[in-house]
């Protein structure tokens, strides 16, 4: 190892001080709302049966967890969240490949996809309870429902950006149609497949909320119009803290598998 | 141009045309030629004249509207004659490694055993890459991506060999170099190739034979047979010796008398 110069010293101490400004000053963002919020709840500036405040919501978790509620809630939205999700992955792969597979079938179906992926998906929902009824089934379809035709949108488009000299290869090797989208088309998507994940977990939660708003007995969504309505804001506002965290655990849980697979391609 | 059991490639009045809905454009009319086993031939012309077309209806991808092409005596469809195709870009995927880019078309061909794993690594062995072979393409150089793209191609055992300005990507240096390289790669392996480029010095350098094609519709113009009085015939002394000028000349004019 060769001795490091002055000026790369220098720029070393630079970067790190803009990291370490950085990474405090998100954390003092953080804790003077938290203070913020706090003392004018505890000084009578806001109303805190409205507005809650920090201690009530970490309170209110504490009953919950010595209960035992707080888990059965955060366990269904999970469990419905990730469920969701997969089943959009899977199937918007296996549907982004047929429509590769036949020109046709895509040109046939584009117009129904472009108007399926911009109805607002929430309008679903009533529709789903009546069809399915108010259960488990109608939470996971609507959040499907939510995420799925723009991720088949989006994937195959991607499939269909992939370079045609990439393909024209594989068939100078004698390969065939199968072999351009095994060995080309979907290791080349991969990069889009990992950031059609990156989005869908959000949508699919954004879905399984509203299903559990209009049909269910738990899960965080529950919890939320349930204290709303009985004017429980404590219970309300946790449930949205325990979302905001949930939402980033998962978006880092696809960050790690992005971080992996860019190791391993 | 008779038939004989010696030649390996034979087009008969080959002609193609692209279709659109604004038209059809005429590539190729009334394409006829011949080579033996072992021949390299050039073809040259102006940029956009169906080159590229011509080897891809020689590789079959592609299919003539009219015309009739023979591999080893035998129509396009039965024949078990290889042939390898080199693209302009060397194509090497970026999420394999360099090693299973080079077994991409025994791995397509299920021609994956140990004698032919076996014989990828000594082709990367010979022409210098054995130390690359875990390596990802991106961390190769130009020069050497291409001969991994070669590599990729000869693992399978072609034939006949179509090179479309496989050197064209190159910077001018690495150019010479792995023309050099390759042109004598291809007269060691006893392979038959058919080069398309339009740097005249490159097809001067590399063929027995040079055809000069028309612009579109392309039909063949002349063949010129490229004899080189040279102790060492390679690529690099045929660019020095006095014959490669007036060939060269032989060619401009031909091709200016295009226009």
């Amino acid at each position: 190892m060769t001795e490091l110069s002055a000026e790369q010293k220098n720029f070393l101490h630079i970067q790190k001080r803009h990291r370490r400004v950085v990474g405090v000053s998100r954390i003092l963002i953080l804790l003077s709302f938290l203070f913020i919020w706090e003392f004018t709840a505890n000084t009578g500036i806001i109303d805190s049966f409205i507005f809650s405040s920090p201690s009530k919501i970490a309170l209110c978790f504490w009953e919950l967890t010595l209960d035992k509620t707080i888990f059965l809630h955060i366990g269904v939205t999970l469990y419905e969240t990730i469920l969701s999700f997969l089943l959009v992955i899977g199937i918007s792969i296996l549907a982004a490949i047929a429509l590769w597979f036949s020109r046709k079938l895509s040109e046939i179906l584009d117009p129904y996809m472009v108007v399926l992926n911009s109805l607002p998906k929430s309008a679903l929902a009533p529709l789903l309870i009546v069809w399915l009824g108010a259960n488990r089934t109608t939470i996971i379809v609507a959040g499907m429902s939510v995420a799925i035709f723009g991720s088949i949108l989006s994937l195959y488009s991607s499939f269909i950006s992939v370079d045609p000299e990439k393909i024209k290869l594989i068939y100078t090797l004698q390969g065939t149609r199968f072999h351009a989208m095994t060995k080309v088309v979907l290791p080349s998507s991969l990069p889009a497949v990992i950031n059609i994940m990156k989005v869908n977990i959000g949508l699919c939660l954004v879905g399984v909320i509203i299903g559990e708003f209009l049909a269910a007995r738990n899960g965080l969504g529950y919890l939320i119009i349930y204290s709303s309505q009985v004017f429980k804001m404590d219970w309300l506002l946790l449930g949205i803290v325990l979302l905001c965290i949930m939402a980033m655990l998962l978006y880092t849980l696809i960050s790690l598998l992005e971080k992996w697979c860019g190791k391993r391609y | 141009m008779e038939l004989t059991t010696e030649q390996i490639l034979e087009l008969k009045s080959i002609c193609y045309a692209y279709h659109n809905m604004e038209g059809e454009t005429r590539a190729l009319a009334d394409i006829s030629f011949a080579m033996r086993e072992g021949e390299f031939v050039a073809i040259v012309g102006p940029s956009g004249c169906g080159k590229s077309t011509l080897l891809s209806i020689i590789a079959g991808l592609i299919k003539p509207e009219k015309g009739l092409i023979k591999i080893g005596g035998k129509y396009l469809r039965e024949s078990t004659t290889n042939i390898g195709y080199m693209l302009q870009h060397d194509q090497l995927f970026e999420w394999r490694t360099i090693y299973h880019n080079v077994i991409l078309g025994l791995e397509i061909q299920h021609m994956l055993t140990t004698k032919t794993r076996a014989k990828a690594h000594e082709l990367l062995d010979t022409y210098g890459l054995k130390q690359f072979e875990n390596a990802r393409p991106s961390e190769l150089s130009g020069g050497m991506r291409q001969r991994a793209a070669l590599v990729r191609t000869l693992v399978l055992e072609p034939d006949i060999l179509l090179l479309d300005e496989p050197f064209s990507a190159l910077d001018y240096q690495t150019r010479l170099r792995v023309g050099d390289d390759i042109g004598q790669i291809i007269k060691k392996e006893h392979k038959t190739a058919i080069l398309v480029t339009h740097d005249l010095s490159e097809a001067i350098s590399l063929a027995d034979r040079v055809i000069i094609l028309t612009s579109r519709p392309a039909t063949i113009q002349q063949t010129l047979p490229l004899i080189f009085d040279l102790e060492q015939d390679t690529p690099l002394n045929r660019r020095n010796a006095s014959e490669f000028k007036h060939y060269f000349n032989l060619i401009w004019k031909e091709l200016n008398e295009n226009d």
